[in-house]
């Protein structure tokens, strides 16, 4: 391993272009620690995001040598030896250097129908809710998400369709489906159904395979597609 | 659910649907390649085999029903994906394409089996 | 364009699938034009089957049969992610229909009598 390595940074937004720096190597160094070595002692104008540094905030998140990733869990001995490659997520448009804004992303999880809508009438008993049913176990499954957006960044679909609500929203949404004291199912399903929605999905499983928190959206999608094709072929409203 | 979402969700439904029958009739049709093409195809062998067979007409048949829900929707797919075509236009060119499958196919399971 | 995130069997799977589709959906009305020349009598089709003699088409038609058994394997994997529980041997999965088509095409060349 040489005693530094080469990072080339983004800079700029939509227009830009690559900046290259050089940062001494550490042990059990990460991305972030490279990129808050440039800022701290390089060149203090470089814009980055990041908050609890420990994977918990997902707000890190950056593509390292063309692959999505959460950069303060990313250790850049394991990258290899070579230039290492910093630029902000794909799918989301550049604000500054290495930050891109997350709204379109977060609009599409109210979009899916991401929010919790109550079918008890306030003051009422709390649900019971087995943890061992087969539905609490569903949820449980995609509920770690941190909202990375990783796995929106990796997804050829939402690249192809900028509607496309994409991986986070819809396994969001699919937690929602599997919540048995939620009342909005209908307009949920409603909502993730269709071209824009699950059942756009290739289970190119981009997004499984990237996901930092080791999710699987392409199962969570999957089980939108049988829900509302269930919910399709009954009728309803 | 609305109109939109349950159009979109039926075709997809259509799509898989329709691969699971052609999953079936592909199999038979790949063993039947498999197993016809020993010895070289000719004419007489081909249609010796299939005129007068209901079962099989009826087998291509279905075959063709499906493979026109099926293609159709799939290039419907691509065409969105790599030229952003989507609209009301673009349904309507899957649906002439799977009117065109089902007439040709349907012409040439009437010429084989005839 | 480099693309290291689509560097996974799955999504390759997909690719083999969107173009094996794709060439399968455009050779689908020359496959019904030719066995519609049996409407024309046997001579015709006997024509047409001559015609398919030739060391190209021979090799055209490998290559169809390996696009549709490509295609019917990665459909059949495609269906059990979107219809059954998931199974956490993906890799297996698109490994198993490559393995079918492969299979499928060397099958073709020995009946066909070319291997």
């Amino acid at each position: 391993m040489s005693a530094t390595i080469e990072a080339r940074i983004w800079r700029g937004g939509a227009a830009g272009k690559f900046e290259t720096f050089s940062v001494p190597r550490r042990e059990s160094q990460t991305v972030l620690d490279v990129v808050t070595f440039i800022q701290r002692k390089l060149d203090p104008t470089l814009s980055y995001r990041f908050a609890c540094r420990v994977g918990m905030c997902g707000s890190c998140a950056m593509t390292v040598n063309g692959r999505p990733r959460w950069t303060c869990r990313t250790h850049v001995a394991r990258l290899g030896d070579g230039p290492l490659t910093v630029e902000p997520l794909a799918n989301l448009p550049r604000i500054k250097d290495l930050a891109v804004d997350m709204a379109p992303f977060f609009d599409k999880w109210a979009k899916a129908g991401g929010k919790f809508v109550p079918s008890a009438a306030e003051g009422a008993d709390f649900a019971r809710v087995e943890p061992e049913s087969e539905a609490r176990r569903q949820a449980d499954a995609g509920i770690e998400c941190i909202g990375c957006a990783v796995c929106y960044s990796a997804c050829d679909l939402v690249s192809w369709n900028p509607d496309y609500l994409g991986p986070a929203a819809l396994n969001r949404a699919w937690t929602l489906v599997n919540d048995v004291r939620d009342g909005g199912q209908e307009a949920r399903l409603s909502a993730v159904a269709g071209d824009a929605g699950c059942h756009a999905c290739h289970s190119q499983q981009s997004c499984r395979e990237h996901c930092p928190k080791s999710l699987n959206p392409t199962a969570s999608i999957a089980g939108l597609k049988r829900a509302s094709l269930r919910a399709a072929w009954k009728g309803g409203a | 659910m609305n109109f939109r979402a349950r159009a979109e969700t039926i075709a997809w439904g259509a799509q898989r649907a329709s691969a699971a029958v052609l999953g079936v009739c592909v199999l038979v049709h790949l063993a039947t390649i498999l197993y016809a093409v020993r010895g070289g195809l000719t004419a007489a062998e081909i249609l010796g085999r299939t005129r007068g067979s209901a079962a099989l007409a009826l087998f291509y048949g279905l075959f063709v029903v499906a493979v026109s829900i099926h293609a159709p929707l799939g290039l419907r797919t691509i065409a969105r994906e790599t030229f952003g075509w989507r609209g009301g236009a673009l349904d309507l060119a899957a649906a002439a394409v799977a009117v065109f499958l089902v007439w040709f196919g349907w012409r040439a399971v009437g010429g084989l089996f005839g | 364009m480099n693309r290291p995130h689509r560097n996974h069997p799955a999504w390759w799977a997909f690719a083999v699938h969107r173009l094996s589709g794709l060439a399968l959906a455009l050779f689908l009305p020359l496959h019904f034009w030719a066995l519609g020349q049996a409407i024309g009598g046997e001579a015709a089709l006997d024509g047409f089957l001559r015609w398919t003699e030739n060391p190209l088409a021979k090799f055209a038609e490998t290559g169809l049969v390996v696009l549709l058994a490509a295609h019917l394997a990665g459909g059949l994997r495609v269906l059990a992610i979107e219809f059954l529980p998931w199974s956490p041997r993906q890799k297996a999965a698109v490994a198993v229909s490559a393995g079918f088509a492969l299979a499928a095409g060397l099958l073709f060349l020995f009946n066909v009598g070319v291997a």
